[in-house]
């Protein structure tokens, strides 16, 4: 298939310094062009793992024993590191997740943005600063003059996190991995971001990763989705099959578990013990 | 007897700052603007608010933890605004709190043991130690964690089973009330239900009335009663919650309640926009 | 990362192991405890095990080199001095002062300065400032030269050596102690304590204090390795202990004058002077890790 962007096939990973538990159990998932994957589940699931899989920074601990990931047909677990450099903030961004500090304290705004142009794109300091500053204005900043000139510090949560999206974007990436972008900001800020990015990604036709532990964010963001239990693929469909009809129980419990403001009787059963030890047993935990 | 456990009327708080050579006070701007509340006996309360808004800081002047500049706290009938702390210390007992982040509020160099015997022996509700440890492990069952968690340290435990820790620990003290700040956002969904549930029911078990923080809506519908929602150190709204929830007064209410995304297919709901 | 799963009824942990095992696996406590071990041994039997009379005089065999090297007579493992005194002997039994300057000043030191440390963290207000402002003055003072100074008012001797370490180095264990009172002060679980009703002295004793060990046995560690040092500059210059009392400083010292034709006279005291410093240090790092609880994992 051409408009097929990223594939990840029979991805399987253990952790050595937890004596060689596996972190990730033969994961297949796959984006296509200007698609918005959601990669949720509960701590431990693996998502974030897999997202440092594909952004090839899996720390040391972490040992891939198996499986491709496939980016436009190349095989990125097979990369030598200046091939891998070549394609990271290139072809594939992240969008981290917490803005306080993934950004330097000590530097302009309007610097740190300009970095990856120089240097992935070859732009002249000042070519750089005028698309900087294009760019914070693509991502809804009213004064990016004010805010090129302006230290981390000075800005707020929300804002920070869209220089960080406008930074992703910057660079024209054909793949971007978003890390629970929205964890740390309010709901009201949570919201416009999450409208930021769907924007950016429509406009750029971008392949966007979503990796969250919310359901919500992903049904109102997300295309299709992956859900993972204990580092394995549990449920995997579009969006609105898998929350209106989901196949796996635990799907259904753990939609079932989330609060809920229009109802009052939600959020207050856990996932049942059956469901979680069938789960285990179907996995192959212990 | 007086339907309403705790009163607070007209909550001011100003954090003063220190400079000088020997410290001269310099108040700064002040973190809540004259806020009501008034909890009755066994019911739960949801505060409500985003950063900035003053819960937290609500919550501690409610426990009297942070000295208020303004206003009233009435407990049980006693005023307990600027009563000395060791005339606070008796009443301490009976108005406990549950933290945010389990893992800082509990002593990281002392045992699950020690953590939850020690509190009953100090305010002789056990006698001696044989009956504090009967009481501990009690309450660990109903909390559902083992008995063999007793000589674990705190970091050997998991989120969930230390954030019931945190519970047992209030509920042992047998209070009226206790305050819960922030208890479940750090926490996955279904280990958040498990303390929602465990939480709600033991209120009702135990007649506690309780004051819920929260920067989620959701959480507060699962759990309370009536609902105050704070933006920037003012109570905007306030209310049971089946009438908030269903027609909220407030524009910041509204703006609260539709930026909370649902799990459930709905096209429209990123580009709609409500002004807060 | 992967967290066990627990969801309802979890089963308890495994046991960790003891405290004393988890010392021993780690490596800075091995060497540097073994070797402060060694040296106390070595204080404690220096009559017994020393090969000579550490003062006793053979001008007929001055600066003999070391064994290994052309000239050297057999049982002066590492030469003699000009005056003909056994090197070996000399550094045996000048451990005895260096360990005793390093464990009395540095407890006197941590003791004071914890005490002050804590109450200024803790109780804070006047307290707090009026500690702080005297610790801040006292640091204005050169330490070297305030040593000096105060060993040349008490008068020479290793009383005065302590004396003087503790009166300029409690402010050391302060500031650090303050420092982190406040840093603990501020986490839930002393707020915890509060709202149990637990009385101020109480918390401080009972809560705050243990989580101050693993810093304070750091502190205290690399502080009996300044102290060795401070001992060796003050008989150096010859304000410690009198003369003829056999001190790595006061070897140094003589080593000096020496060093173009008896080198061994310098490098023997300045090395087991450094592998005595780095001792302490790796042996405080270490304790640091094993002690603290959240560190290790």
């Amino acid at each position: 298939m051409t408009d097929m962007l990223l594939n990840v096939t029979g991805l399987s990973a253990v952790s050595d310094r937890e004596g060689g538990l596996p972190v990730l159990r033969d994961v297949s998932l796959s984006l296509k062009k200007g698609e918005v994957r959601g990669l949720v589940g509960e701590s431990g699931a693996g998502k974030s793992t897999i997202a440092k899989a594909i952004l090839s920074i899996l720390p040391r601990t972490v040992r891939v024993t198996g499986g491709w990931i496939n980016f436009k047909n190349r095989d990125l677990l097979a990369m030598k590191p200046q091939e891998l450099r070549s394609i990271m903030g290139s072809e594939i961004a992240l969008i981290p997740q917490d803005p306080q500090t993934a950004l330097n304290p000590g530097r302009r705004i309007g610097a740190q943005l300009a970095d990856g142009l120089r240097l992935k794109r070859g732009m002249s300091a000042k070519a750089a600063e005028a698309r900087a500053l294009q760019l914070l204005a693509d991502v809804q900043i009213r004064d990016p003059d004010r805010v090129m000139a302006s230290f981390p510090h000075q800005l707020s949560g929300g804002m920070r996190q869209r220089v960080l999206i406008a930074a992703a974007f910057a660079v024209d990436p054909e793949l971007v991995v978003a890390d629970e972008p929205t964890t740390a900001l309010d709901v009201t800020v949570q919201k416009e971001i999450l409208r930021l990015i769907r924007r950016m990604q429509e406009a750029h036709g971008t392949g966007v990763l979503f990796v969250t532990h919310d359901l919500g964010i992903v049904a109102q963001i997300c295309d299709s989705v992956t859900l993972l239990y204990a580092g394995k693929v549990i449920e995997e469909g579009p969006v609105r099959s898998v929350l209106e009809n989901p196949q796996h129980a635990y799907t259904r419990a753990l939609i079932a578990a989330g609060p809920r403001y229009d109802r009052p009787d939600a959020g207050l059963e856990p996932v049942p013990e059956e469901i979680l030890h069938a789960l285990r047993q179907e996995i192959g935990i212990r | 007897m007086d339907r309403n456990l705790l009163v607070a009327t007209g909550i001011e708080v100003t954090y003063g700052k220190r400079a000088g050579l020997f410290g001269t006070g310099q108040p700064v701007a002040p973190v809540l603007h004259g806020v009501d509340i008034r909890i009755a006996r066994g019911q739960t309360i949801g505060i409500v608010g985003e950063s900035g808004s003053g819960k937290t800081t609500l919550g501690r002047a409610l426990l009297r933890l942070v000295d208020v500049s303004a206003g009233n706290i009435t407990f049980d009938g006693k005023d307990i605004t600027h009563i000395p702390e060791n005339e606070m210390r008796p009443q301490r007992r009976r108005m406990q709190m549950i933290f945010q982040d389990p893992m800082a509020s509990l002593n990281p160099r002392h045992t699950i043991r020690r953590i939850l015997t020690g509190p009953l022996l100090l305010h002789g509700i056990a006698g001696d130690t044989a009956e504090a440890l009967a009481r501990v492990k009690a309450v660990l069952d109903r909390v559902s964690l083992p008995a063999a968690c007793l000589d674990r340290y705190p970091h050997e435990l998991s989120g969930g089973q230390r954030q019931r820790i945190g519970i047992a620990r209030a509920v042992l003290m047998e209070p009226d009330f206790v305050l819960a700040d922030e208890i479940v956002s750090g926490l996955d969904v279904s280990t958040q239900a498990q303390a929602l549930k465990l939480l709600k029911e033991l209120s009702r078990e135990l007649g506690l009335a309780m004051a819920f923080i929260s920067h989620d809506l959701s959480v507060i519908r699962a759990i309370c009663d009536h609902v105050y929602v704070l933006r920037l150190g003012r109570i905007v709204e306030q209310g049971p919650c089946e009438q908030v929830f269903a027609a909220p007064s407030a524009a910041y209410t509204r703006a609260l309640l539709d930026a909370i995304p649902l799990p459930e297919y709905d096209p429209g709901w990123l580009e709609r926009k409500t002004e807060a | 990362m992967a967290e066990p799963i627990t969801i309802t009824a979890p089963t308890a942990p495994t046991k960790p192991p003891s405290r004393f095992k988890t010392l021993l696996t780690e490596p800075k406590v091995l060497f540097g405890g073994g070797f402060i071990l060694l040296l106390l041994v070595i204080a404690i039997l220096a009559p017994l095990i020393a090969p000579k009379d550490p003062l006793e005089q053979d001008l007929m065999l001055g600066s003999l080199p070391p064994a290994w090297l052309d000239g050297a007579e057999p049982g002066y493992y590492l030469g003699t001095d000009d005056l003909g005194r056994d090197v070996l002997s000399r550094l045996l039994y000048g451990s005895r002062i260096a360990l005793f300057v390093a464990v009395s000043s540095a407890s006197l030191a941590a003791l004071i300065g914890t005490v002050l440390g804590l109450l200024a963290g803790w109780y804070g207000g006047w307290t707090d400032r009026i500690i702080s402002r005297i610790v801040d003055i006292w640091m204005a003072f050169p330490p070297v030269l305030l040593s000096i100074l105060l060993v040349a008012v008490f008068g020479s001797g290793v009383h005065s050596v302590i004396a003087a370490i503790v009166i300029i180095d409690w402010t050391r264990f302060c500031r650090v102690v303050r420092a982190e009172t406040l840093a603990q002060a501020q986490l839930d679980y002393i707020t915890a304590a509060r709202t149990v009703g637990f009385p101020r002295m109480k918390i401080l004793t009972r809560e705050i204090f243990p989580n101050i060990v693993p810093v304070l046995i750091a502190l205290v560690s690399l502080e009996m390795g300044i102290a060795v040092v401070v001992e060796a500059i003050l008989s150096f210059v010859g304000l410690s202990v009198s003369s003829d009392t056999p001190t790595w400083g006061g070897m140094i010292a003589q080593g000096r004058q020496l060093i173009h034709h008896a080198w061994w006279l310098l490098v023997a005291p300045l090395a087991v002077l450094f592998a005595t410093v780095l001792a302490f240090n790796q042996l405080g790092g270490g304790l640091r890790r094993a002690f603290d609880p959240v560190m290790r994992r």
